[in-house]
């Protein structure tokens, strides 16, 4: 019995961080096959996600998916990293599905196997395949859980004597405590604090400033930390995070900050966690009655005026875009960024439906041109981005499932972005914020402002 | 007010590599013109540890690349982008004759990479570094199993890569030392061959029995090997390094059971007695043994036990019959086993015999008997314990560490294109010369 010798598929470097580009290559092919290449990965939520590109070997009989164009499939061009930012569920897997690690000290599992032909390639088993490792974590960082006075969250610290510049990393709302940019950070040479603030129920708004402040020093005094040397980094609710200490706090002076699909809607005297709460009601009320009059009657702050703003797209995905635009408009309602003084640079995506976060970017740069601070701000603004402008490789997510908060009701929310544009949105301004941070954290103290 | 402090920042890209992938060392955001060390250190498995270190310059920009600039000073000098691998030596008070190897390769070699403020040489526990990192090197990449064998007596470990398969095979054999080592055959699956490592002088059945194992051992292996589901039986190669190369020639040119795709025979000879036994061909080392010269140092030197190079057909495995691709690896300055001399025999034989064609020698000047895989540090000696002795000896190697390390990584990586052509080619013989 003959045995058909298989063609070889290797992946360089097999291990490496989520950041890192690999280069696929298929060798010993037939010349002239056309070939489809496959990476599937199966979650930690157990949902199997995959990317597909339809290939044609050359006549060495090798297919490069650096150099070689794919012809179709979840991404079409010459895209070295198609394989992961274009990955998406299964078909038959549940709807709005999103994809986060978890557990950030084991890596993600990516299998890429190549199958013969285009379409149905799936009917077929693979003729080769291998495995890839993508890290959160570079050797030597050091995961540690910190529970002290009253502050909850996980520290990250990279390898190596220190000390070293700090992040505190603030995620959105409405998804508990995520480490993963942490521990990429701290494996880019930053310590970095992921802090959860929206667990506890904090009494009032100043309670909550002093827990970021509280927070803010247990850090700024940790040994391998460089004190004068600390940025804040937020996405989403976490910019607000970022504005809001930045703007008002006398205790923490960050030396930068990052704000990605920025956000400074912050009314004076509430807790985040209570806006987001009265957030998460108006979002149940409007998924369960479609009668706005019950709604008007039901809810009394000062949400329910903006209902009828609420905004539901051709699939029945929920925009949150103009009724946040509505909320921004009294500048009473929002965090004085006019206040800020330190270098600053907001990431947004153009086609942000969640968040008003372009407007917003407009706002603080207005603000801060009126304080004659205009070269404190760097701003990127992505054509075809969407709202969660996450590490470079990661899939794209158009719209998820939202659970909303003490409650089982579920709604899809619209982020927005197109994903090949959104996939070079994430890889250009994780490659600019670390060079942005490492300007202003890691240099000597002649600060530049601008990039 | 904080001093102006110029945080360097160290990288090495990538953090995790295979033990024969590169990386590349960066050193930023340090003063122009200014003296650094970048040193290596690794504790192995027993304990010890190793170091390696270069003596840098900054240039204008600040910047140290280690594969583009030259080292001036330490344990390598010049443009050596992996000489913080290759250089490695035990630290100053280490016990003499010790040699880098690792036993358990399912877990990584971890080395931390640290920059200093000057040109530093020795007493590193005591500086302070101005950064660090950790790096891994590992020898089974991803999704690549490990499986004991131990079906009909075998002492042995098979290694399948990642993948449906099939793939061809490869049988693995080091030297007279004994014990199941295993890196190599994990690293070539690495590579895309099922490979088995064979421990085939301290096999279990030995130990128990007190017998050595006989010729069926090998081909039990080679049976085992071909009828595993995922390996493509007509395509297996052998690969043995010094005594193994012994016995890689005897299975490739007289088994009747074992049919090689390949052969890879490093740092080792066909002279011995056609159609012995293992014990018979060690006894038949054993009875030139007063042929054992000694160094200066009283490092024992084995290389004359075959000397000269019989012109007795029985004396000789009769290369002039081999029927699959050959590939020799000398190093010319073996002082334990005469390669060189049994290369150029081999090549008059083949020659005559008219399959000289299936012949490629590579020989490396001042190269030494332990070709290994690329960036295993070079031992000129090392003690060693064999079957044959009861007490350690401290045995001499040879090879000039520079032209020692290149020899590996460039034997190495002919090795793997010779393996891939001959068992995964026939189709596009250019299809690895990217390689």
């Amino acid at each position: 019995m003959t045995q058909a010798v298989p063609p070889i598929l290797s992946i360089t470097p097999s291990r490496a961080l989520v950041d890192e580009k690999f280069q696929v290559l298929v060798e010993n092919l037939p010349p002239g096959c056309p070939v489809t290449l496959h990476s599937l990965h199966h979650s930690e939520d157990k949902d199997d996600w995959e990317a597909y590109g339809h290939y044609v070997s050359d006549h060495r009989g090798v297919v490069s998916v650096t150099e070689d164009l794919s012809f179709g499939g979840t991404y079409t061009g010459k895209e070295p990293m198609g394989l992961l930012w274009s990955m998406r569920p299964v078909p038959g897997s549940r709807e709005g599905l999103r994809l986060r690690k978890i557990n950030v000290c084991t890596p993600m599992l990516v299998n890429i196997s190549v199958h013969s032909g285009h379409e149905d390639f799936r009917d077929r088993t693979p003729l080769a395949s291998a495995l890839a490792e993508r890290w959160y974590m570079a050797p030597g960082v050091k995961r540690i859980d910190i529970n002290k006075q009253g502050v909850q969250g996980t520290l990250f610290i990279p390898p190596g004597p220190g000390p070293f510049p700090t992040l505190l990393d603030m995620w959105g709302g409405g998804v508990g405590l995520l480490e993963y940019r942490s521990a990429l950070l701290a494996s880019r040479g930053y310590v970095s604090f992921s802090l959860d603030y929206l667990r506890s129920e904090h009494l009032s708004a100043d309670v909550e400033f002093k827990y970021f402040e509280t927070a803010f020093n247990i850090i700024r005094n940790h040994p391998q930390v460089i004190p004068d040397r600390v940025g804040i980094l937020g996405i989403s609710l976490g910019s607000t995070v970022a504005f809001n200490l930045t703007a008002y706090s006398t205790i923490i002076k960050p030396r930068c900050i990052v704000c990605i699909s920025s956000n400074h809607y912050h009314p004076p005297g509430t807790t985040l966690k209570a806006g987001f709460k009265i957030l998460s009601k108006y979002v149940l009320l409007t998924v369960c009655h479609e009668n706005l009059m019950i709604i008007q009657i039901i809810v009394t702050n000062m949400y329910h005026r903006h209902f009828h703003k609420a905004h539901f797209d051709e699939n029945n995905y929920m925009s949150w875009r103009s009724f946040g635009l509505d909320l921004i408009a009294d500048p009473s309602n929002n965090v004085e960024v006019g206040r800020i003084n330190c270098p600053m640079l907001l990431v947004n995506g153009c086609d942000d439906q969640n968040w008003p976060t372009v407007e917003t970017a407009e706002e603080v740069a207005r603000l801060l041109r009126e304080g004659g601070k205009e070269h404190l701000l760097s701003r990127l603004a992505y054509p075809g981005a969407g709202h969660l402008i996450e590490p470079p490789f990661s899939p794209h997510f158009r719209a998820t499932k939202f659970i909303i908060l003490n409650s089982k009701k579920k709604v899809i929310l619209l982020w927005g972005g197109h994903t090949k544009a959104h996939s070079d949105a994430q890889e250009d301004s994780w490659r600019k914020i670390l060079s942005f941070l490492q300007l202003h954290l890691y240099h000597s103290p002649s600060v530049k402002a601008k990039l | 007010m904080q001093l102006s402090l110029r945080l360097k920042c160290l990288s090495v890209q990538p953090s995790r590599g295979l033990m024969d992938e590169k990386f590349i060392v960066l050193v930023q955001n340090a003063l122009p013109g200014s003296q650094l060390t970048i040193r290596a250190l690794h504790q192995c498995e027993d304990g010890h540890s190793w170091e390696a270190f270069g003596h840098y310059t900054a240039d204008t920009t600040g910047t140290i690349n280690v594969s583009e600039d030259p080292s001036i000073g330490g344990t390598y000098s010049g443009v050596e982008q992996m000489g913080l691998l290759w250089s490695f030596r035990p630290i100053p008070g280490s016990k003499s004759g010790l040699r880098m190897r690792k036993k358990n390769i399912q877990t990584p070699m971890e080395v931390t990479i640290s920059v200093y403020q000057g040109h530093q040489t020795e007493g590193f526990a005591d500086l302070v570094p101005l950064s660090g990192v950790a790096v891994e090197r590992w020898y089974m990449a991803p999704g690549v199993r490990r499986i004991p064998v131990t079906e009909g007596g075998l002492t042995a470990a098979l290694f399948l890569p990642s993948g449906p398969g099939p793939f061809p095979g490869l049988l693995d054999l080091w030297g007279g030392g004994g014990q199941l080592v295993e890196y190599r055959a994990a690293l070539l699956a690495s590579h895309g061959f099922a490979s088995m490592a064979i421990d085939y002088l301290t096999a279990k059945i030995t130990m128990e029995t007190g017998k050595m194992v006989d010729n069926q051992y090998f081909e039990t292996a080679y049976r085992v090997l071909q009828q595993h589901p995922q390996v493509c039986g007509s395509k297996i190669a052998m690969i043995g390094l010094s005594f193994g190369t012994s016995i890689t020639l005897k299975m490739a040119v007289y088994s009747e059971v074992i049919k090689l795709s390949a052969a890879v025979c490093i740092s080792g000879s066909h002279v011995q007695p056609v159609d012995g036994s293992v014990e018979e061909i060690l006894r038949f080392f054993q009875k030139n043994g007063e042929k054992t010269r000694f160094s200066e140092k009283n490092e024992v030197i084995w290389r004359d036990l075959l000397l000269p190079i019989p012109t007795d057909p029985s004396l000789k495995v009769n290369v002039g019959r081999l029927q699959c691709p050959l590939l020799l690896v000398v190093g010319e300055d073996d002082q334990n086993w005469p390669s060189q001399e049994s290369a150029l025999d081999i090549k008059e034989m083949m020659a005559r015999a008219g399959n000289s064609h299936l012949l490629t020698v590579l020989s490396y000047p001042n190269a030494g008997h332990l070709i290994e895989p690329p960036y295993t540090p070079h031992a000129r000696s090392s003690t060693l314990k064999t079957v044959e002795i009861e007490e350690k000896v401290m045995c001499l190697w040879g090879g000039q560490t520079v032209e020692h390390s290149r020899a590996q990584e460039d034997a190495w990586k002919k090795m793997v294109v010779f393996l891939k052509e001959n068992l995964y080619g026939g189709r596009n013989p250019t299809s690895f010369s990217h390689l």
